[in-house]
């Protein structure tokens, strides 16, 4: 039984403050989405949460596990349970797949997994999501399409299974096959109960593969409104108007 | 610069084989301008000592002949003349010459390994070295410098029509050695050069790979990587003359550098000749910088002298790691430590993968895996 637990929480990049108190609490077996417009500050709560060192935090509190995430390393983050599905996935020249997720497997299970096994564990998540098996050998995330990144990024996150995975636009950019392929690779990591989902989305379309316990609406650095599956329902009819009005009163 | 002005490398066309024909470095010069002359310890000058001691051992392939011979050998000196100073300086001292032979029409059957062992940096030592291959004759050679020393050389690549020659030479001499070497390529019809240089150790280190055809069908890709570490001076000069029509030549270059005083010099001169029609030439040098203090002058130039090339292009970036990169595997668990150690070799892997002689990629993987431990 894990938590996340954002107090807050306020970020700045450079001088300008993106992030204005945003307090979340996501519990293994939950599924939370994030919905909002663009420049709410969405991507922003993702890599800040994650250690990105653009992202400085001027005040508020992360902890997982009631561990305070803030005085972590990036690399400590992780291992501590924490997963950022990136939008846009890094390219890494010359570091291969498989030697960048067998180091990554490595440094967040505590020890090498045997060769053999690593292979085998590989090569069923790679079918799972229906990466060719040959992307094993090719340098990460370079020339992969968007849909192939995405993939990629899910297929860390199966292998890795961290107790809170925060999936930012994961779904952006993608085909409705990839879309449900991505989904499929995100409900077997829910179907254990035991982790929990920070899904950040701008689109109500993956939700109907990925449901959500709990929809907040982000707005202008903060959660503006909070609610059931209902809620994004009404985003889906409604559009944002009604929050970004809001928000910039 | 128009066409019917004199070729900049015109500075490269002055040769002889008498140190005299050469004035003193100052260090304003064009070409020793990155130097550190003062740290040559007169090998520029004449001032040098030369009781120092380069020994030279060779472990050849079976089919492959090698010849220890004297100055007066008609054979030395056909391929290169002197271009500098230090060169004409070397070609002028030294005592004995290495000679290996790859008859015609012969392959060898394992690489030929010349271990070139420095005995100390107290005094000067010249050398020569000539390698020969045969028309479709084939070889891999390891030039390997260690130890301690102050040394210049010429190395002639002879490779005759249709031959091939793979070259690894590796720089692996301790802290406080001073190398100053030419290796010069001269490539018969269809003839294939392969030459890759791993520099890592020595004080200063200035070594000038080049290449001329004299016949139309050579195929030349000069490969390079190299480590600096504080204090340290690495030079790698290139020149790829195209003089004959429809050749082709590959220059790629990386290097890493790290410390206080890292120096790295790059300079990359191809120069395609009004006769060089369809000449297929690009060149690259990348260096990754990893820490304040160190510094990399990257100097590409191409000089196209006729409209009909094939192609030719030259590239040339210095820059840090990149933060992204290092986020996104340490996003992933793995530590900072750990993550800039991908990266770099990450840099470094598609070079490493050129490297045909297993042991020396792996010792040049441990030695990269050494500096990064630094």
């Amino acid at each position: 039984m894990s938590t996340l637990e954002i107090r807050d929480l306020h970020v700045a990049v450079g001088d300008k403050e993106i992030l204005r108190g945003v307090d979340l609490t996501v519990r293994s077996g939950e599924t939370h989405a994030i919905m909002g417009p663009n420049g709410s500050g969405k991507s922003t709560l993702a890599y800040a949460v994650a250690g990105h060192p653009k992202y400085t935090v001027t005040s508020g509190t992360v902890l997982l596990d009631g561990e305070d995430l803030l005085e972590m390393s990036v690399d400590e983050r992780a291992r501590a349970g924490l997963f950022l599905a990136m939008q846009y996935p890094v390219e890494v020249p010359g570091v291969s797949v498989s030697n960048f997720l067998r180091s990554a497997i490595t440094a967040v299970r505590g020890e090498a997994p045997k060769l053999r096994e690593f292979a085998k564990e590989l090569k069923g998540g790679m079918d799972a999501l229906s990466i060719d098996p040959a992307f094993a050998q090719r340098n990460t995330n370079e020339g992969f399409s968007g849909g192939e990144k995405k993939r990629h990024e899910i297929l860390q996150l199966e292998l890795l299974k961290p107790k809170i995975a925060v999936l930012d636009e994961t779904d952006s950019g993608l085909d409705v096959d990839a879309l449900r392929v991505v989904s499929e690779g995100i409900n077997r990591f829910r179907a254990s109960g035991d982790t929990g989902v920070l899904l950040i989305t701008h689109y109500t379309r993956i939700l109907r593969y990925v449901k959500p316990d709990f929809v907040h609406v982000f707005a202008g650095g903060r959660v503006v409104e909070e609610g059931g599956p209902e809620l994004a329902d009404k985003l889906e009819a409604e559009g944002y108007e009604a929050y970004t009005s809001k928000a910039s009163a | 610069m128009g066409l019917e002005t004199k070729p900049l490398s015109t500075l490269h066309e002055k040769s002889s084989y008498d140190v005299a024909d050469f004035p003193v470095p100052t260090g304003r010069e064009e070409e020793w301008r990155f130097t550190p002359l003062s740290r040559l310890k007169g090998l520029h000058n004449g001032t040098a000592a030369v009781t120092g001691g380069v020994v030279v051992d060779v472990e050849a392939a079976p089919e492959v002949r090698v010849e220890t011979v004297g100055r007066d050998d008609a054979r030395l000196g056909k391929a290169y003349t002197p271009a500098d100073r230090v060169s004409a300086q070397a070609y002028s001292s030294f005592e004995k010459a290495t000679v290996v032979t790859v008859p015609k029409m012969t392959a060898a059957s394992r690489p030929t390994v010349i271990t070139l062992r420095g005995s100390g940096a107290g005094a000067a030592a010249y050398g020569h070295i000539l390698v020969s291959v045969e028309p479709m004759a084939e070889a891999v050679l390891v030039l390997d410098h260690r130890g301690s020393a102050v040394y210049a050389d010429n190395v002639e690549f002879d490779v005759a029509e249709g031959g091939t020659l793979k070259v690894v030479s590796l720089q692996d001499w301790d802290d406080d050695a001073v190398h100053v070497s030419h290796h010069h390529a001269r490539l018969g019809k269809d003839a294939t050069f392969r030459s890759f240089v791993v520099t890592l150790g020595g004080d200063l280190v200035r070594l000038s790979p080049s290449v001329s055809y004299t016949a139309p069908g050579g195929d030349a890709d000069l490969t390079g990587l190299y480590f600096v570490d504080e204090g340290q001076h690495l030079e790698h000069r290139l020149l790829v003359d195209h003089s004959v029509p429809n050749c082709r030549s590959n220059v790629t270059y990386k290097g890493a550098l790290q410390g206080d005083g890292a120096h790295a010099v790059w300079i990359g001169d191809v120069i395609i000749r009004a006769e060089a029609e369809g000449t297929d030439t690009y060149e690259l040098n990348r260096n990754l910088i990893l820490t304040d203090g160190a510094r990399a002058d990257s100097v590409p130039n191409l000089e196209i002298l006729t409209g009909e090339v094939a192609g030719a292009g030259h590239a040339s970036a210095s820059g840090r790691l990149d933060d992204e990169h290092i986020f996104y595997l340490q996003a992933r668990g793995i530590p900072f430590d750990e993550a800039r150690r991908l990266v770099i070799h990450g840099f470094f892997a598609q070079l490493l993968e050129k490297i045909e002689v297993p042991e020396i990629r792996e010792r040049v993987l441990s030695a990269v895996e050494a500096e990064l431990a630094r």
